[in-house]
């Protein structure tokens, strides 16, 4: 048994031959820095040294390719903070930040009545997750098409007879922010809903059987015991949402590259970077954006040792 | 009186369900149907129509062909392979270690994973490309697959808390015969281990497959595109003919749809384990 478990294990290799002849203490110590030197290595590499290199560069004021760095101390974080068309896109982040409430309302809404028994559930279940699942330019270019003129939604405005309202969804900058967020609350309330239903299925089966007997309606047993159970989960998410808002790209990049006052912040630095190649100034506003996600994380640590978790 | 609320609150639930998989599917059954439209059609019919021949397959042959989708698929389907392989093999040697052995630095390394994941991938990429183009790997399938191959705290996570379950007595009992640590490794922990590399492979495919911003960024030669930026070229030259696009975006959905279709369950369960924790 131990023959043909370590002849096939080790696949005969010379390595292996010599190394199981060590004692388990020595290759105890050989194992510990063979398995961790490359996941190390490569967290290093794309991780950390990308950190150190960005805080590096945001004192500087560099293209991106020359050897020229010009030391500016802290003008670019200046710049950012003072000029208005570098910070004024955060209020972009609001609208997506407002509809993560949307997003999260609905997929506790749908996990609550799936946990109960219905007909369709795993249809119901399987459409209203799928889109969680779409190719960030598949998704972008589905939404261009239902917001253009004659798309989707104006065809479904014309067959309810509200061509009244037709709009320029992704042309009206009033109306660009919501119409993007609307597409990011299709894209992600697929996956607030499957953790959602995943947390409200552990809850035993019999808690809701007791209620019943004991007279709780619905509500009583929504508000009473599916909310309590996963108020952790809603707190973690709203969290997150914050930094999530701010860290929007992939649907604005795509569907509009940022034109009409659809710019957010991701897409601000890198164009900034990319674009027109202030990598310095690009550098100080990843930087920027790092500090609001790492207070935002802070914070919400703090929220939950608070509560006793 | 009981009998009207039940009904009442039966309608409510079917109907919001029955509004919320419209809402969910409609905008990706127009897409359907204009892919089968021809220009005509397009010009004459409105968004919700269906097209006339369901069996229009003109726009997928000129959207696959035109659109090089093939070498996308390609690129795609190799650097998937790749770094999953490469991810899971790190993720689940990291775990072993970090979970059997007591070592000094164990908590920096679990603490480095976490802090990692904190940082906002597309903002470091200002950095990063520097680095892509320090180790010459800009252009090259290599960028792509180092940055994905990076293992990460959920799928450490994922393995850990597998690992755990494992009872040590194997691991003693396979150390009486004599086998070595790295023996135990792959013969008795990696077997065990089948579902959670299901779990992590499917959540990392799901990413790699949709990802954009990284081949964008490393590499634009046509040759190197992969799925998502063969498709985003068809923003260029064929910005009005919405009967190509939506072909090509119908031929990026259906392998999603497939892989959704037959793995349902491990999918459920992938996203929620990742999750939760």
């Amino acid at each position: 048994m131990s023959n043909t478990l370590k002849e096939r294990g080790n696949g005969g290799s010379r390595f292996a031959l010599s190394f199981s002849s060590l004692s388990y203490k020595a290759q105890r110590r050989v194992i510990i820095i063979l398995f961790s030197i490359l996941p190390l290595a490569l967290l290093a590499t794309f991780s950390y040294l990308p950190l150190y290199r960005m805080v590096y560069y945001s004192f500087f004021s560099w293209n991106g390719f020359s050897k020229n760095l010009n030391f500016v101390g802290l003008e670019n974080y200046m710049t950012i903070f003072t000029r208005p068309e570098y910070f004024s896109v955060f209020k972009v982040s609001l609208y997506y930040f407002f509809a993560t409430f949307i997003q999260m309302g609905l997929a506790l809404y749908f996990a609550t009545i799936l946990t109960f028994k219905i007909r369709g559930k795993n249809f119901f279940k399987g459409v209203l997750f799928f889109p969680f699942l779409l190719n960030g330019v598949a998704i972008g270019f589905i939404f261009m098409y239902f917001f253009r003129p004659d798309g989707t939604l104006d065809a479904l405005l014309h067959v309810f007879g509200l061509s009244e309202f037709i709009q320029l969804w992704l042309g009206n900058p009033d109306l660009i922010n919501i119409s993007l967020a609307g597409t990011s609350v299709w894209r992600y309330m697929g996956f607030n809903f499957i953790i959602f239903l995943g947390v409200i299925s552990s809850i035993p089966r019999d808690i809701y059987e007791a209620a019943d007997i004991d007279g709780a309606n619905r509500w009583h047993q929504f508000r009473y015991i599916i909310v309590p159970s996963i108020r952790r989960i809603i707190e973690l998410n709203v969290i997150l949402s914050i930094s999530g808002a701010i860290a929007v790209f992939e649907i604005p990049y795509i569907m509009t590259g940022g034109a009409n006052g659809s710019k957010t912040f991701v897409i601000q630095t890198v164009d900034t970077a990319f674009k027109f190649g202030k990598f310095g100034l690009g550098s100080a506003m990843a930087v920027v954006l790092l500090i609001i996600v790492i207070i935002v994380t802070l914070l919400q640590n703090k929220l939950f040792k608070e509560k006793g978790a | 009186m009981e009998k009207a609320k039940s009904i009442f609150f039966a309608v409510l639930k079917y109907g919001s369900l029955l509004l919320g998989s419209f809402a969910a599917l409609m905008p990706l059954v127009v897409v359907l149907f204009t892919s089968m439209k021809s220009r005509d059609e397009m010009a004459n019919t409105s968004a919700l129509t269906p097209p006339e021949n369901w069996l229009n397959f003109d726009n997928y042959t000129k959207a696959f062909v035109d659109g090089k989708m093939l070498v996308g698929f390609m690129n795609t389907t190799f650097i998937l392979t790749i770094s999953i392989v490469g991810a899971i093999l790190l993720g689940t040697m990291i775990a072993y270690i970090l979970s059997r052995f007591d070592f000094r630095g164990k908590n920096i390394i679990m603490a480095l994973f976490l802090f990692a994941v904190l940082i906002p991938g597309v903002t470091t990429q200002v950095a990063t490309f520097q680095i892509i183009n320090e180790l010459d790997l800009f252009n090259t399938r290599g960028a792509a697959i180092l940055l994905f191959m990076g293992t990460d705290i959920i799928s450490i996570y994922i393995f850990i808390q597998f690992i755990n379950q494992i009872s040590n007595q194997l691991d003693e009992s396979a150390m009486l015969d004599g086998a070595s640590y790295i023996t135990i490794f792959t013969r008795i922990i990696m077997p065990l281990l089948k579902p959670a590399i299901a779990t992590v492979f499917i959540v990392k495919g799901v990413n790699i497959y949709n990802d954009f911003y990284i081949p964008f960024l490393y590499m634009p030669k046509e040759g190197l595109q992969v799925v998502s930026t063969a498709l985003f070229k068809f923003k260029g030259p064929y910005g009005t003919q919405w009967e190509i696009i939506s072909a090509g975006i119908m031929i990026v959905i259906l392998p999603t749809l497939v892989v959704f279709l037959s793995l349902q369950k491990y999918i459920y369960n992938g996203f929620t384990q990742g999750a939760v924790k």
